[in-house]
């Protein structure tokens, strides 16, 4: 347990030698795989960026910039925002639990935090409906307004700073915190001077994919808060341009919601980068389960502490 | 573990400070996943058993429900074997393009799904997309038929069995496969025999993500099936349109279908973590 993970040398071997696809493989792996992803990834995304500057960027900007089209990426934007910062407290907070506190049933509530992963969102939207509309069990109607926006995010994103922050706190040395108690530092001191500066890679990773996903999240918004003026989400927004036949529009909004989308995995792998060369753990594979990570030269950690 | 227990008593400490921290969490999660949980089961079963037994028996019940296991066999084999390549690839062939093929993988996870729909829908309409109209000519519908829901169900869930298989290549290292091959297997048979078996976790956890994926993906299919009852309906476009003609049961019949294999990917996904881990 004494062994230091982060100072054990990468496993560089690990790219050396071992399965290696054979001469002329290599060359027809890449074919296949490049091919792969232009088909199916970039050729459509370049159809969408040329539709929306198909008309000139004068009227890109103007379909960006209509009455509507503002209402929605402000609303977005803002739920978004709320969403990841109610999910960073609250993310941490579950981690915490999860790591530092036992109490029975602790499994079962590990494996309930990836649930919205894999339900599907459009039934997450009927049953948040259920549950928060005008037949709430708990009296709390608030379908069809804002607050309805926020919970339908909060309800899709949740797993992700969970995610990101628990591997952290897993592999925190904590003979600081105890160097630090010793010395008489208050245990809300030695959160904010010690855990939180270890925390904010992970934290900041998760809260951009949080981001991302909320931006971007059409089912579990789309019957619980409805597509009024009021509630519209950009990605509502967009599948009403599509029906209403106005393809210019939506692929203006999309172009706005697709460069967002960009500077969040720009954030992210920037975070990463920061974090590695400052020998801060990023929590291995485990930071983003679900999600896009440079494949780090870093080695699994908890790999390296069974070999020590 | 006794160091560690007497950092615990040091952070995170008194006895008041811990219950709260444990109210919040658990209440948190309690509002925002446990009841919606309950829920779908509640509300499904209100009226017993025989109403969402019969929405999802009912012809396009069915139909849907066929729909969603066909893009599951169409996707998720496509995107199983170009993530193991593709894993091999950026792992154990160092190239200046594996960078950029990182960062492409990686879109489908931040990207709307609306937004994607729609870049498929602008590709593939007979009305001026780039290959539409071709296509057409040769008799193949893409949009609004079964063609254009696999590849947006391939799309969405492009990204998981690459992130999977990754860590775990990166990983289990090198030795085994040289010691097989100085032993006279071939490639092909050291792929068989010593890699896939190494990494057969992290590939299947990747499988049973983008499975989930794909049973659940509604809007990027939305927008291109044009959701046509019996015919490019999948299980989650069915719930909406059965919501939207006021046909709870019916909604809740096929949502609850979902919510079992929801659940069931949790569990699979628990499994495998123990396998990956052992």
């Amino acid at each position: 347990m004494e062994a230091n993970p982060a100072a054990l040398p990468p496993s560089a071997a690990s790219t050396r030698a071992g399965i290696r696809l054979p001469g002329l493989g290599v060359g027809i792996g890449r074919g296949y795989v490049v091919m792969y992803l232009s088909l199916m990834v970039l050729i459509p995304l370049a159809a969408l960026v040329d539709e929306s500057l198909t008309s000139g960027l004068g009227n890109f900007w103007d379909q960006v910039t209509s009455p509507q089209a503002v209402r929605s990426l402000e609303l977005t934007m803002i739920c978004s925002l709320i969403v990841v910062a109610i999910n960073a407290v609250f993310g941490t907070i579950i981690a915490w639990i999860l790591v530092r506190d036992e109490f029975p049933g602790k499994a079962a509530v590990n494996a309930i935090i990836d649930l919205p992963f894999a339900l599907p969102t459009i039934v997450a939207s009927l049953t948040l409906l259920a549950l928060y509309g005008n037949e709430s069990p708990f009296g709390i109607d608030i379908a069809f307004t804002r607050a309805a926006v926020v919970v339908a995010l909060l309800f899709v994103t949740l797993p992700f700073v969970v995610r990101a922050v628990q591997p952290l706190l897993i592999e925190m040395d904590r003979e600081m915190e105890e160097a630090a108690a010793s010395l008489g530092a208050s245990g809300f001191t030695v959160f904010r001077r010690i855990i939180f500066p270890n925390l904010i890679p992970g934290l900041a990773a998760g809260v951009a994919l949080a981001f991302a996903r909320a931006l971007g999240e059409f089912g579990s918004v789309l019957i619980f808060a409805g597509g009024l003026p009021d509630t519209q989400v950009s990605s509502v927004f967009i599948r009403a341009q599509v029906e209403s036949g106005n393809e210019p529009g939506a692929s203006a909004v999309s172009m706005v919601l697709l460069l967002a989308s960009l500077l969040c995995l720009a954030t992210i792998s920037l975070t990463q980068r920061w974090a590695s060369r400052h020998e801060r753990s990023t929590g291995g594979t485990l930071v983003m389960p679900m999600a896009g990570e440079m494949p780090a030269d870093g080695e699994r950690e908890e790999g390296d502490d069974e070999r020590a | 573990m006794s160091a560690h227990s007497a950092a615990a008593r040091g952070i995170g400490s008194g006895r008041g400070s811990r219950w709260t921290l444990r109210a919040l969490g658990l209440g948190f999660l309690a509002l925002l996943l446990v009841a919606p949980l309950v829920m779908i089961f509640y509300k499904s079963f209100e009226d017993g058993l025989m109403p969402p037994l019969e929405a999802i028996t009912s012809e396009n019940g069915l139909n849907a429900l066929k729909l969603s296991l066909l893009m599951v066999a169409i996707a998720v084999p496509l995107n199983t074997v170009f993530g193991v390549v593709c894993a091999i690839l950026l792992v154990r062939h160092k190239w200046k393009g594996n960078a950029l093929i990182d960062a492409v993988i990686n879109l489908p996870f931040a990207l709307s799904p609306v937004v994607i729909g729609l870049a498929l829908y602008l590709l593939y309409s007979t009305n001026g997309g780039w290959f539409g109209p071709a296509l057409a000519e040769v008799g193949i519908e893409v949009l609004f038929s079964v063609p254009g829901m696999v590849l947006a169900s391939i799309f969405v869930s492009l990204p998981f069995v690459v992130r999977e298989t990754v860590p775990v290549l990166q990983e289990i290292g090198t030795e085994q496969e040289q010691a097989a091959s100085t032993l006279g297997a071939n490639t092909w048979q050291t792929f068989w025999r010593v890699t896939l078996p190494a990494i057969r976790w992290g590939v299947a956890y990747g499988v049973v993500l983008t499975t989930a994926r794909v049973l659940g993906e509604f809007g990027a299919v939305t927008i291109v099936s044009g959701s046509i009852s019996g015919q490019t309906e999948t299980l989650p476009l069915f719930v909406s349109k059965q919501f939207e003609a006021f046909n709870e049961p019916g909604a809740y019949g096929a949502s609850i279908v979902l919510a079992l294999l929801a659940l069931s990917t949790l569990l699979a996904m628990n499994l495998l973590k123990r396998k990956e881990d052992a």
